[in-house]
């Protein structure tokens, strides 16, 4: 049964953000990087400072976040967006920057980068979207792979005398004095997306303050990488890669005045 | 009850059915028909819904809009049927 639309009487209580270009996205039916970039562009037009935005795009899954988000956007090189990100920002200091990487860009090939930027405290808004394989390439291992977790790369199971422990990097970067807001959300509920949303509008805000770095780990599922329905997937998410990062402030502002 | 409406773009819809797992009135399911992609897309099954946006906040691909019912509007429609 369709019921048609009734708009007559009714208000408008959401749409799609006005930033988020009519592209339709590539990403795979439930992924959460459609919803991490749309919460993004709501905050961007929300705060009105889609002319002053500047975003550095990844390589990964999200290489096309150019296309879908209708912002100055730069592509980096593999892993390097957030020193892109520190050109960017220097050049231009009153502009709002911000970094967008997966697992693989952010915590693998470009660890170097993403710990420097964060020491050195850099401006800008850091935004690592962790689903725990390579999704882009076909579901390989990826250093936050959890233990036991099976991928193409480890048929039967992270182990960690040969692939080592799942890297923490967003606790390991909460210890850095340069940074200034550390946290880390998830997409997989309703109310999971409500306190990102929060999260990234404190991690512009923060911006204005010149600070340091503000960092949000954004743990998301990969339906197709985990080999799994959408939904399976979320509760997947929520029973097997929540124990291992918990969700919540690592490092606030008001922390960090200590 | 308050009551709501969506319209999904069906023609950007894929199907993933997060949007039908997070609605609390269980308002939403999959279409018989398929898109133009080949996914059976997310409709409106039941009369119930409330406008309480979960199923846009979820949906990845930003398929969703939701329309709420104008309080006053309520009003006006209960003193048009007494009327």
């Amino acid at each position: 049964m369709e019921i048609p639309p009734l708009t007559n009487g009714f208000e408008l209580v959401y749409k799609k953000p006005r930033t988020l270009t009519e592209t339709p996205m590539h990403y795979c039916p439930g992924c959460g990087h459609g919803v991490v970039h749309r919460v993004l562009m709501e905050v961007v037009d929300e705060m009105g400072i889609q002319d002053k935005t500047i975003g550095v795009a990844p390589v990964g899954c999200s290489v096309f976040a150019y296309d879908y988000m209708n912002v100055d956007m730069q592509e980096a090189a593999h892993g390097r967006a957030s020193a892109a990100a520190t050109g960017i920002k220097r050049v231009l200091p009153d502009r709002f920057v911000f970094s967008y990487q997966g697992d693989g860009d952010l915590a693998a090939i470009g660890t170097a980068e993403t710990i420097h930027v964060v020491n050195r405290g850099e401006n800008i808004l850091m935004l690592f979207i962790n689903n725990a394989v390579y999704g882009m390439t076909g579901g390989q291992m990826a250093p936050t792979t959890l233990l036991g977790m099976k991928t193409t790369t480890s048929p039967f199971g992270r182990e960690s005398g040969l692939a080592g422990h799942p890297l923490k990097i967003t606790n390991l970067l909460a210890q850095l004095p340069g940074a200034y807001y550390v946290t880390r959300q998830a997409v997989h509920t309703a109310a999971a997306v409500r306190k990102l949303k929060k999260a990234i509008q404190l991690g512009f805000q923060y911006q204005s303050l010149k600070k340091g770095t503000c960092f949000i780990e954004v743990v998301s599922n990969c339906p197709s990488g985990w080999k799994m329905t959408p939904t399976d997937s979320n509760k997947w998410l929520e029973e097997n890669m929540l124990p291992m990062y918990p969700l919540g402030d690592l490092k606030t502002p008001a922390r960090s005045m200590n | 009850m308050i009551r709501g409406n969506v319209i999904i773009a069906h023609e950007i819809c894929k199907g993933c059915e997060l949007c039908i797992a997070a609605c609390p009135q269980e308002s939403l399911g999959l279409s018989e028909k398929i898109n133009l992609k080949g996914y059976r897309y997310a409709v409106l099954v039941q009369d119930n819904c409330t406008g309480c946006i979960n199923c846009a906040l979820v949906c990845p691909d930003a398929a969703i809009t939701v329309y709420r019912e104008k309080k006053h509007a309520k009003g006006a429609a209960a003193d048009a049927i007494t009327a």
